[in-house]
């Protein structure tokens, strides 16, 4: 937020609580063509649980694909949520403040999102609960050195804890809100969700503190869960998944796709909602700067896969790198290359990335690259592993794809709920920033 | 003393507020709640509170997540044995990721029911002492004291720059 600003207490009050009025028309019809999209999508599910996982694209070799592919790219998407949120909290970075509370909220939903695509994947998904430890007859119970198991406890806790911290961050706005409103229903439920907040000093006392551990625990967990899904493949003897990088590649993905994704949700609300004043170009910078480093990690990435492969001496390893690159997978593995390494170079122009549209569009590329990114890790490594015999293509069914649309509907559908019901920026930190108004100050 | 009397003094300057607190502090008056928009830390430097207590929930937490973590996977696989060749039923080092994301889940759970205790949100002053401007753009303080040291209470405030004083339980 800009410093020399005229911005008072009330006027944030007022411009934050103003996103909350009524749904406007356009709102109104962006939600209905989502919930058809969505509604497409849960048909789709349907008819797939009724007739089986042959409606998809599922054949030997190939039976992880578009559906995993979906579900590291949200958990990807999830991440930098937490990293604005947790990690810039503890280093005091100021700029988090305008953009943090939509980029928890887009963990929240993308979390939520990631969590069905290992349920969709399932040939028998009433049967998911199985994937829990609990006691059951046959005194069997899960096999806890598997990374799905991992997958399980990681993402969960994920959920639970960037929930609760979500939740947390806006009680005293909601309480503000709950201050505001005229209407009986709306009232009420602002009370009942700011659980009585007056901002007493003790209530501060206990809160800032509260939130503080929040943060800690959240910023070693956002870490941990990315390895996590990596481990999903590192820990498989696959060409092209069996290697030691992949920890910190996923999680240099993950906060890359996920500040691309905060710059494409805050663009528009920004612009919709005349949040200007609040969310600034400065802002937007900050986050160009952060991706240009996370790209430049993914780079490193990229470029150390094929050295190890060709320094390992597998032919193997060796194959699936040529294969990637010349295959019939090519052309997505250079769209990745492209948008993921060629596309973010344009950031290091100070008039490009201070530029907001450059940036949304940028931000679009990056989130097409890193989609193809997941799918070509997991797709073209499966479809061309050791026996020549054993190799095969996967092609993408109408099902999928329905339901991988649908799971952006799912996440938008969420997104637009919030900004009509949640405070998409924190009034209480935006205070924190803002000159207290002193005596001394008061104008004559 | 009842802890819903008292009187409360609405400001609309942070410098008025905290040099209320600090008046009041040296006249003797202990019970003292200050409401304010935001967390800032000159009120809290001023009250001289005690640290929050929510710490020891966050340890207790964690710590309890961490050992449940370390039973649940070392129990349930001496329960129910997968032996692959040579390897060890009792493997740590993948059981440690276990132990982490319940050490996290717990210590954060713990955190949440350690603040919703500890900052009384519900009784820690009476509805009617509230102002809702106080999530907006004033700042309240508010003296619990006796019927009679209600009139010094008073005039300390109102010499301060409370623009309105409100009077409970009284």
């Amino acid at each position: 937020m800009s410093q020399e600003t005229t911005i008072t207490y009330s006027k944030v009050n007022r411009d934050i609580i103003r996103m909350l009025d009524k749904p406007t028309v356009k709102w109104w019809a962006l939600f209905l063509f989502d919930l058809a999209v969505l509604g497409i999508g849960l048909l789709c599910f349907i008819y797939q649980v009724y007739t089986g996982l042959g409606v998809t694209g599922y054949r030997h070799p190939v039976f992880w694909a578009v559906y995993i592919t979906n579900f590291v790219f949200w958990v990807g998407i999830a991440h930098s949520g937490t990293l604005i949120s947790a990690i810039l909290f503890l280093f005091r970075a100021r700029f988090r403040l305008s953009i943090y509370r939509i980029s928890e909220a887009m963990t929240v939903f993308a979390v939520a999102t990631a969590g069905l695509f290992p349920l969709i994947h399932l040939g028998r998904v009433w049967n998911f609960y199985w994937l829990f430890p609990y006691p059951n007859q046959r005194e069997l119970w899960i096999n806890f050195k598997s990374p799905l198991i991992w997958d399980v406890f990681a993402v969960s806790t994920y959920a639970t804890v960037s929930t609760v911290f979500f939740f947390v961050g806006m009680i005293p706005d909601l309480a503000a809100i709950r201050d505001r409103v005229l209407e009986k229903p709306r009232k009420i439920i602002y009370s009942i969700l700011s659980l009585g907040w007056k901002g007493s000093n003790w209530e501060w006392l206990h809160y800032t503190r509260a939130y503080l551990y929040f943060a800690a625990f959240a910023t070693p967990l956002v870490i941990s869960v990315h390895s996590v899904v990596s481990w999903d493949f590192a820990m498989a003897n696959t060409p092209g998944w069996h290697t030691t990088i992949f920890p910190p590649y996923f999680v240099a993905g993950a906060i890359f796709s996920g500040l691309a994704m905060v710059i494409s949700l805050v663009v528009p609300i920004r612009k919709i909602f005349h949040l200007e004043e609040y969310i600034t170009v400065d802002n937007f910078e900050a986050m160009a700067k952060m991706i240009i480093l996370t790209s430049l990690i993914v780079t490193y990435a990229y470029v150390v896969e094929p050295l190890m492969s060709w320094y390992s001496g597998s032919p193997y390893e060796w194959g699936q790198t040529v294969y990637r690159a010349k295959g019939p997978y090519a052309p997505m593995y250079w769209i990745m290359v492209f948008c993921n390494v060629v596309v973010p170079l344009l950031l290091w122009f100070k008039k490009i990335r201070t530029n907001i549209n450059a940036l949304f569009v940028i931000s679009l590329f990056i989130n097409i690259g890193m989609w193809f990114e997941r799918f070509n890790i997991i797709v073209i490594s499966l479809s061309h592993e050791f026996e020549p015999g054993a190799f095969g293509i996967y092609k993408v069914s109408l099902v999928e794809l329905a339901i991988t649309a649908a799971s952006f509907a799912w996440f938008f559908m969420f997104f637009l709920l919030f900004v009509k019901f949640l405070p998409a920026v924190s009034i209480a930190e935006l205070k924190e920033i803002l000159p207290a108004p002193t005596k001394e100050a008061k104008p004559q | 003393m009842r802890s819903d009397q008292g009187v409360l003094g609405v400001f609309s300057y942070l410098d008025s507020t905290i040099q209320t607190v600090k008046k009041l502090k040296e006249e003797g008056y202990r019970n003292l709640r200050v409401f304010s928009p935001f967390p800032h830390h000159e009120i809290e430097e001023e009250l001289k509170e005690r640290e929050s207590i929510v710490r020891f929930f966050t340890l207790g937490g964690a710590t309890l997540g961490a050992i449940c973590g370390l039973g649940f996977t070392i129990l349930t696989s001496l329960s129910y044995p997968l032996r692959v060749s040579a390897k060890p039923i009792v493997s740590l080092a993948p059981f440690m990721i276990i132990v982490f994301e319940l050490t996290v889940l717990l210590g954060a759970l713990a955190t949440l029911v350690g603040l919703l205790i500890n900052s009384r949100l519900r009784q820690n002053a009476p509805i009617s002492m509230y102002d809702p401007r106080f999530s907006e753009d004033k700042f309240g303080v508010m003296v619990v004291c006796p019927k009679e040291s209600i009139r010094k209470v008073e005039e300390i405030l109102k010499s301060s720059g409370a623009e309105e004083i409100k009077f409970e339980g009284i």
